[in-house]
């Protein structure tokens, strides 16, 4: 057994779960643990480096077929055994590098284990489980549609090492044919461009943008601040409607998807004259 | 001499009609059934991006995506096609929202109780890089509603070609009730050329057209039961093929529910071989949950 790859994720996680989230029949990769919070009974989940991952493609905090697979399953099995009681929070720590690039993956359908994931927090949302995504690290792509899209509520800590974007820098410029340069002068321009947080906070889906005092090394106050924040957002999450569209009720949205709010009022009122 | 099958064939194929040339309206009229088709958000309301204008590009009056309200088979539905010609088919703000409304609209309907189904007609590379995290947003909302709308209605997902199902709308494939799939048709999450500049040419050449379409065509998905069904490309066909779908009602399970059956399947892999197609289809022709 190889040592445990340090990450920021994989810190915050044990920090708040009091485990490192090791679970016999799945994969490394996949951190899953219960833990009190306040009075809570919660379930952490995360997606950390693994180097003895089955795939090797997926042995950096990728979002593989494993991760997606096995994840939907407990996630779906938890939904099961909390069907008739009290709907347990679940709480992903995120900092994921992407989803898996790879052959295998795609010859083995990686889109349906992401999409069975993904499937699996929008079920548990549906259900009343309180979703919330902690971003500690990196959400990029895949690990943002997986790991934070579904969460009633999204936290991302305020840090430069926080990334939320639908590809990284250097591949979306060669993609682009634009230089980095550029893709960071437009990010100043145009918000959805952008790659900080503060740029992302804008667009109006985050429940908080949470200043933390050395936020890739967890500490005791900041741990106890994390958790505070955390049970703020699962009540927020259970007095909220269990659809998303708060992300669209949101100064944010009212300033910077103003074209969303025009489709959806404007769709709204033609499908009803019929 | 000719001989008369070869004539009859010949004569066929000149009556076919051809779904892969159509735009997404043309392909949406071809969806519903003839005389019902209404268009929501069309040309004339000008609801476009306003974000490629900021980048140099033109923009498109539907960007990109047409929603379509009528009759499938003498239902309620709705047809929603992306024009895989337009920044293909790729998902911004405006198209995303497009599509997460109509599904979001649609579902209401159900829970009224009128049951109004839905389809997407797929042609998307993924989200579009100019719109970036809004692009991500609306893809969540459109999963969202996607999981929401399916456990009322069957949604069916098609995939025609020949920009194919790529990226954050391969995702949407995944959550769909079914798939319908042409041989031209491909639907993988990461583009060859993504894959290649990420592993190397080794892991995957993407000039190797042949070898692309053997791991994420329509045949090998159907063929590997990721598509339920395999249909030439003939507007009259495939739109048959939607109403039979229809007429199956909700699957027993859809198939990114299917946990034990997946898990199964990734557990008869060999994860330090590289697979090729064929050898897909045979470990998992002995892993069945029938």
């Amino acid at each position: 057994m190889t040592e445990r790859e340090a990450s920021t994720g994989r810190r915050w996680f044990e920090a708040l779960s009091g485990t490192n989230g090791e679970r016999s029949g799945t994969p490394g990769s996949l951190l899953i643990a219960d833990a009190t919070l306040g009075d809570e009974r919660v379930t952490y989940i995360a997606v950390a480096p693994d180097p003895d991952a089955r795939f090797m493609r997926a042995r950096h905090a990728e979002l593989g077929l494993e991760e997606g697979w096995f994840g939907a399953k407990y996630l779906t099995d938890l939904i099961k055994a909390d069907r008739n009681g009290i709907k347990r929070p679940i709480i992903t720590v995120v900092d994921s590098k992407s989803q898996a690039y790879g052959r295998r993956e795609e010859l083995a359908g990686i889109y349906l284990a992401a999409a069975a994931l993904i499937a699996a927090f929008a079920e548990a949302r549906l259900e009343g489980h309180p979703v919330i995504a902690l971003i500690v690290g990196r959400a990029v792509s895949g690990s943002f549609l997986e790991l934070c899209g579904q969460a009633n509520e999204i936290i991302a800590f305020n840090s430069p090492d926080v990334i939320v974007h639908a590809m990284y820098k250097e591949a979306a410029a060669r993609i682009t044919r634009r230089s980095v340069a550029e893709l960071d002068k437009l990010g100043e321009k145009i918000v959805p461009l952008a790659y900080d947080i503060g740029s992302f906070a804008k667009l109006g889906a985050l429940y908080k943008l949470l200043d933390v005092a050395n936020p890739s090394e967890p500490a005791d106050a900041t741990v106890q601040q994390v958790k505070t924040v955390l049970l703020e957002a699962i009540a927020s999450a259970r007095s909220g409607p269990r659809d998303l569209s708060r992300r669209l009720q949101s100064e944010g949205a009212q300033n910077l998807r103003q074209a969303s709010l025009i489709v959806r009022e404007k769709m709204a009122q033609q499908w009803a004259e019929s | 001499m000719i001989a008369p099958e070869l004539t009859e064939e010949v004569l066929a194929l000149t009556k076919r009609r051809s779904y892969i040339e159509l735009g997404a309206r043309d392909r949406a009229l071809a969806l519903l059934d003839p005389g019902t088709f209404r268009e929501l958000l069309g040309p004339f309301d000008r609801v476009e991006s306003p974000w490629l204008p900021m980048q140099g590009i033109v923009p498109q009056s539907d960007d990109g995506c047409v929603v379509a309200k009528g009759k499938v088979d003498g239902q309620p539905a709705v047809v929603i096609a992306l024009e895989g010609k337009f920044q293909g088919g790729s998902i911004g703000e405006v198209c995303g929202m497009k599509i997460a409304t109509a599904l979001a609209l649609a579902r209401e309907d159900n829970e009224r109780g009128k049951p109004t189904r839905a389809v997407l007609s797929i042609e998307s590379g993924g989200v579009r890089l100019q719109e970036a995290n809004l692009g991500e947003l609306v893809l969540a909302e459109i999963y969202a509603e996607m999981v929401a709308l399916r456990k009322h209605t069957p949604i069916i997902a098609l995939i025609a070609g020949m920009t194919g199902c790529f990226g954050g709308m391969s995702l949407a494939a995944g959550l769909a009730s079914y798939v319908v799939m042409t041989p031209e048709a491909r639907l993988s999450m990461n583009g060859p050329e993504v894959i290649e500049q990420e592993a190397g040419v080794d892991e995957i050449d993407s000039r190797d057209k042949p070898f692309i379409w053997s791991y994420c065509g329509g045949r090998q998905r159907y063929g590997t039961r990721l598509a339920d069904v395999l249909v030439e490309d003939d507007a009259e066909v495939i739109a048959a093929s939607v109403r039979d779908l229809f007429r199956r009602g909700l699957p027993a399970e859809v198939r990114s529910s299917q946990h034990e059956l997946f898990l199964d399947r990734l557990g008869a892999l060999d994860p330090n071989k590289q697979w090729t197609a064929n050898e897909l289809r045979d470990v998992w022709k002995d892993v069945s949950h029938d």
